[in-house]
């Protein structure tokens, strides 16, 4: 379908194009299985991708870069765990005003940084890259950022469903009073929860400037990801294999938008650019829509089905969006 | 009353601090930022009219929002509503056929009115009938509307010979809105906002409408036991909304602008969520607040030019001051359980 | 091991809910704590178990004052509580349930140790099961074992027979007796005597946040009675029986979704004039029939009919049931039929028929004080619903209910009110109404069903099992019923 382009180019660049999304769309995941939206997100990609340029800039160390990004989100992070978690506020106003402060933020300290070279993560060549395939070799020279995310869906599965602390996580986003009941303090399990998931989102804004579109200024490119995450783990019903799989699809949606400009070239780039997010967003709810009826009525029939279902089995948390407060 | 000026107070100390900080982080000087802000919003009777000309697109629009937040509905589609109002009255404005000034704006300002409507009744819809949250319905038609107005403005109304991001060829000059002699202010856009926000006050404060909104916004399911159909109501508010951003969709083309550029809703939508937000969704202190946030927009336009720093920094005093509001509330609402 | 509660007070804002408890409770013991609904029983363990602050006194366990400012602290010390309404994770699974809040252990270590315990207790649990599936009762179960395995020394029993049936309760009796012989201390929570009689060496009575009455087995009820509810609370005489007219709601052959396992083959016809009280354990579809009646859910087959015309199968069908003059009065007061930060005048103008488009609120305040008034209300016409005590919340909701009602429903009309509120809002009913209007309601007591009704329905997994006159049946038939004894 997509002319002119080999697959394995098409499969890298995907992979690619989706690894700052997966880890920025995972970090909303572990928040939200606490209970706790972080609406805040578009702003937070934002201000990290430009906090983690400006500081790879002025230490010229990538590692310095992609910790001062996710410090960055950190930051936003205590900001939206102080104000939601403990002052009760609504999460969703918390979450928007802060995603508007935060992209103006990065607008206005990012200035001296417009538009200027600064260090990039470059795609890693495997030590045994010339003896592979050149279909391979297109496909496995990435940049850390691709394999971190990668590892990060695993992490992540084996972190919900196989540790104590992620069942504990998921019993406070469940129903706190209950886990207050038994001994937990789910105030302090969702502060921790909303904390590292800011890290990590701060990370996926770290890897948008250093990695996948080097650089910093106004726009940056990576306006709008942020909201394309929170739909993806909504609709990805907070499984971080699906939502994974959701911000790859987005990525291809975004691939194959730039070489349907060229064969298309009566249509203004723009609308390609634009394109790929409310195809995303009403795939999403297409999606969203046409499963829900058919996952109520039909029971998992044979042990094949009830593992598959088990392995993608995933729903909201109950306690979503409500701030606990102790009797 | 005590407490309120005590936090009102306590709210700009918290916002001067944190401006200042970023500022000299900025390494920036302080002073004479918030000096060029001053200046270039009420510095002289021509950034007055400035303010007044942002001042009057988000009064508007934050009226419309406080039918949905009535309703505790988050219209973030508010940017689409605008985009699509400018664009539904835009059609009609390039119209040939009807050349009469005073037939084709009002018929302009009625079509931005039900564009934007059904813009907003559509998000509306997907909540109502598809069982999709309005943040992410309303975000989507945003995104749609955003490549809508760009396919426009680069193919079938772009400028004769270039398309660029300047816009659509100007309005002819008898389709202006007219002004205040003297001053850059369209009388239409002031009249419209004087009836949108008596209306608001009337319906919302003093109607069974509001009364019904705010029930619907507290406890859909008691509704019902009310003979309250929340569905209806939740369509009705945001469609309302949408018209109102319609209206604002008008004021840029006529007023503003005089053409059509894609980035016409100027962000008065999210703004105006701000705005209403810090206003604690009530209507009383909309206007002084509204101009607060226009100077800001204003005043920060010269930024660049004086004193080389971005123009976001409105934007980031903006963020400051609701977050700040938000804070003080959470911080008394603690006290107040103790 | 021992507890000693001395001098306990407990406010909620202005609100005295414990005054001066002392109250001990000795190892290898059952300790009763009984009174009526309101009484502080359940606040006063929830202070026990660090779950809920307290505003003055000491707590000693074995002598020793101990801290309890959480629930954390309290498990540490062996002191463990089943609440009365499940505090659970419907949707992890029944092993997940079982160690949260225990030790770290192995996960085959703790399958192992589930297992065990409920072969020995003759409960039928299965790890892998989601929680969301099981009964109330399986999942107090999980609890009970949970708490046990997590070496709890004095464990704490909220209301634990609510939603069981009676074999399960004949099934948790003698485990809690076997409990307290290998030195566990028991603290029971209860407004049954029955049960207290039958389980606990010693008894303490709450009224009104203060300590009535302490008493050790054998019991006296006249006694106990007394120090519950002050003087013993008279039944009136069996209420006159009413004239019945014309069908006004029929259920044929209805199949629909709800509650637990929803409602099948319902078919019946309701008379105007009627009080029919549905019986059933919680969640046995009467709280479906009835939402089903006010057209707030609507059948997968089959017909409702109400008034002689089918309620469609939309959200237009609760509009048509008001338009007919059909009234619903669901349990959930606060969360169901109020709106929290709304006035009570407001209430009013919400439920107006016909009103002005543009509204006085002076007036609209004059019209709500006098109907505060009439129904003694306590509050004011500008103050918030939310601010209402839950019998004032009903005393509200009466108000609010159309004097010229043809058709009630109530879903447990008198909870969480005490006897006399319960019997105001009774006398309301059968007296202030048409006497041609119909009226369904639900109640989880069964005296209040056999008292107040002159037909009775028992429903069971979603069936109606039992369908009758009150005068052609008793306690006892209607109570095996309920629990699907035949």
């Amino acid at each position: 379908m997509i002319a002119d382009l080999p697959v394995s180019v098409l499969i890298a660049s995907v992979l690619a194009a989706s690894a700052p999304l997966i880890i920025i769309a995972l970090g909303e995941t572990l928040t939200e299985k606490s209970g706790v939206i972080n609406l805040s997100l578009d702003g937070v990609v934002l201000f990290s991708a430009m906090a983690a340029f400006a500081a790879a800039k002025e230490t010229g160390s990538l590692g310095a870069g992609f910790l001062a990004g996710g410090c960055a989100g950190m930051i936003t992070g205590l900001i939206v765990g102080y104000l939601s978690i403990y002052l009760h506020l609504s999460q969703v106003a918390v979450g928007f005003a802060l995603s508007l402060l935060c992209r103006d933020l990065a607008y206005f300290l990012g200035n001296p940084y417009s538009r200027i070279q600064g260090p990039t993560l470059l795609a890693a060549r495997l030590p045994f890259h010339d003896t592979l395939p050149s279909f391979l070799q297109n496909i496995l020279s990435q940049p850390l950022t691709v394999p971190a995310a990668l590892t990060l869906i695993a992490l992540l599965w084996y972190f919900f469903n196989a540790t104590r602390s992620g069942l504990a996580l998921r019993s406070v986003g469940e129903n706190p009073a209950a886990a207050f009941a038994r001994g937990l303090n789910p105030n302090k399990v969702q502060m921790l929860a909303v904390l590292a998931g800011s890290f990590l989102v701060g990370l996926g804004g770290a890897a948008y400037s250093l990695s996948l579109k080097p650089g910093w200024g106004r726009p940056q490119g990576a306006e709008g990801i942020g909201w394309i995450a929170l739909a993806l783990v909504i609709f990805g019903g907070w499984h971080p294999l699906r939502v994974a799989l959701g911000a790859m699809l987005f990525a291809f949606l975004q691939v194959s938008g730039i070489s349907l400009q060229n064969i298309f070239p009566s249509i203004p780039a723009q609308v390609f650019q634009t394109a790929p997010f409310p195809l995303m967003i009403f795939t999403l709810i297409f999606m969203h829509y046409s499963t829900r009826k058919s996952r109520i009525s039909t029971k998992p029939a044979n042990r094949l089905q009830r593992r598959l279902g088990l392995l993608f089995m995933s729903r909201a948390p109950k306690s979503l969006g409500k701030s606990y407060q102790q009797e | 009353m005590k407490q309120l000026s005590a936090d009102i107070v306590l709210g700009i100390l918290l916002v001067l601090t944190f401006t200042s900080l970023v500022l000299l982080a900025a390494g920036a000087p302080v002073f004479a930022a918030f000096q060029n802000i001053w200046l270039g919003s009420f510095g002289s009777s021509m950034k007055i009219g400035q303010v007044l000309n942002v001042c009057i697109p988000l009064i508007i629009c934050s009226c419309g929002l406080l039918f949905t937040f009535r309703a505790n509905l988050w219209n973030i589609g508010i940017e689409g509503q605008i985009i699509m109002g400018a664009i539904g009255g835009m059609a009609v404005l390039r119209m040939d056929s009807i050349s009469n000034p005073t037939l084709l704006l009002p018929l302009a300002f009625i079509a931005a009115m039900v564009t934007g409507g059904l813009w907003g009744l559509l998000a509306g819809l997907l909540k109502t009938r598809g069982g999709v949250h309005e943040i992410f319905g309303g975000l989507g038609l945003n995104f749609v509307s955003q490549g809508f107005i760009l396919w426009l403005i680069f193919g079938p109304w772009k400028r004769p010979g270039i398309a660029s991001m300047s816009g659509t060829e100007l309005l002819k000059h008898k389709l202006w809105l007219s002004t205040l002699p003297g001053w850059r202010i369209a009388i239409a856009g002031l009249v419209i906002a004087g009836i949108v926000f008596l209306l608001t006050w009337l319906l919302l404060e003093k109607s069974r409408l509001g009364l019904k909104l705010k029930a619907i916004g507290q406890n859909p399911r008691a509704a019902l036991l009310y003979d309250i159909s929340p569905e209806g109501y939740y369509l009705l508010s945001i469609a309302l909304a949408g018209a109102c951003a319609g209206m604002a969709g008008f004021l840029q083309i006529t007023a503003v602008y005089h053409r059509l550029i894609p980035n016409i809703s100027s962000g008065y939508g999210y703004l105006g969520l701000l705005l209403v937000m810090l206003a604690g969704y009530r209507i009383g202190p909309l206007p002084l607040l509204a101009l607060f946030f226009a100077g800001l927009n204003v005043g920060a336009i010269q930024l660049p030019i004086v004193l080389q720093l971005d123009s976001a920094l409105s934007g980031v005093i903006q963020g400051c001051c609701v977050l700040s509001a938000l804070f003080i509330l959470g911080l008394e609402k603690k006290r107040r359980q103790k | 091991m021992d507890v000693e509660f001395k001098h306990i007070g407990k406010r909620f804002g202005a609100v005295q809910a414990l005054k001066d408890i002392n109250l001990r409770a000795i190892s290898g013991s059952i300790h009763g704590l009984i009174g009526e609904n309101g009484a502080g029983k359940s606040t006063l363990m929830k202070i026990l178990t660090g779950y809920q602050s307290r505003s003055e006194g000491a707590i000693f366990i074995d002598g020793s004052r101990v801290e309890l400012k959480s629930p954390e602290e309290a498990a540490d010390l062996g002191i463990g509580m089943l609440y009365q309404e499940p505090m659970d994770f419907p949707s992890l699974t029944v092993l997940d349930n079982f160690s949260l809040g225990c030790p770290p252990q192995s996960e085959s270590h703790l399958r192992r140790s589930l297992l065990e315990l409920s072969t020995r207790f003759a409960f039928h649990l299965v790890p892998e099961q989601m929680v969301e599936l099981l009964t109330v009762g399986e999942r107090q179960q999980i609890e009970l074992l949970r708490l046990i395995h997590c070496k709890t020394r004095i464990l704490i029993l909220d209301e634990p027979t609510t939603g069981i049936s009676p074999a399960q309760k004949e099934a948790l009796f003698p485990v809690l007796k076997q409990l307290t012989e290998e030195g566990m201390t028991i603290l029971l929570v209860s407004h049954k005597l029955e049960e207290v009689a039958a389980l606990c060496n010693e008894v303490t009575v709450l009224r009104h946040g203060r300590i009535t009455h302490h008493t050790k087995a054998p019991f006296h009820f006249p006694e106990l009675l007394h120090a519950m509810f002050g003087s013993i609370p008279e039944h009136d005489d069996k209420e006159a029986p009413r004239d019945t007219g014309d069908v006004v709601l029929s259920f044929h052959t209805v199949e629909a979704e709800g509650e637990r396992l929803g409602l099948h083959g319902c078919t019946l016809n309701v008379r105007a004039g009627e009080i029919i009280g549905l019986a059933g354990l919680d969640g046995a579809g009467q709280s479906t029939l009835l939402r089903l009646a006010a057209g707030l859910t609507f059948p997968e087959q089959g017909d409702v009919t109400l008034f002689g015309s089918v309620l469609p199968r939309n959200s237009s069908a609760s509009h048509i049931a008001q338009r007919q003059q059909t009234a619903f009065l669901p349990a959930d007061r606060l969360e169901e039929a109020l709106f929290h930060d709304i006035s009570l005048s407001e209430h009013f103008s919400l439920k107006e028929h016909n009103p002005p488009f543009l509204q006085s609120g002076k007036k609209s305040c004059r019209q709500a004080e006098k109907d505060i008034a009439t129904f003694s209300i306590k509050g004011k016409a500008e103050d918030m619903a939310k601010d209402l005590s839950g019998g004032n919340q009903q005393r509200l909701l009466l108000a609010l209910l159309d004097p010229e009602s043809r058709l009630v429903l109530l879903e447990n009309p008198t909870r969480g009110l005490d006897i006399r509120s319960g019997q105001w809002v009774w006398q309301y009913l059968r007296n202030e109404l048409p006497p041609d209007t119909a009226i369904l309601f639900s109640s989880p007591e069964l005296d209040e069903i056999l008292h107040y009704s002159n037909r009775i329905l028992v429903f069971h997994d979603g069936e109606i099992v039992l369908d009758s006159d009150v005068h052609n049946t008793n306690h006892d038939a209607v109570a095996a019923a309920m629990t699907g004894v035949q």
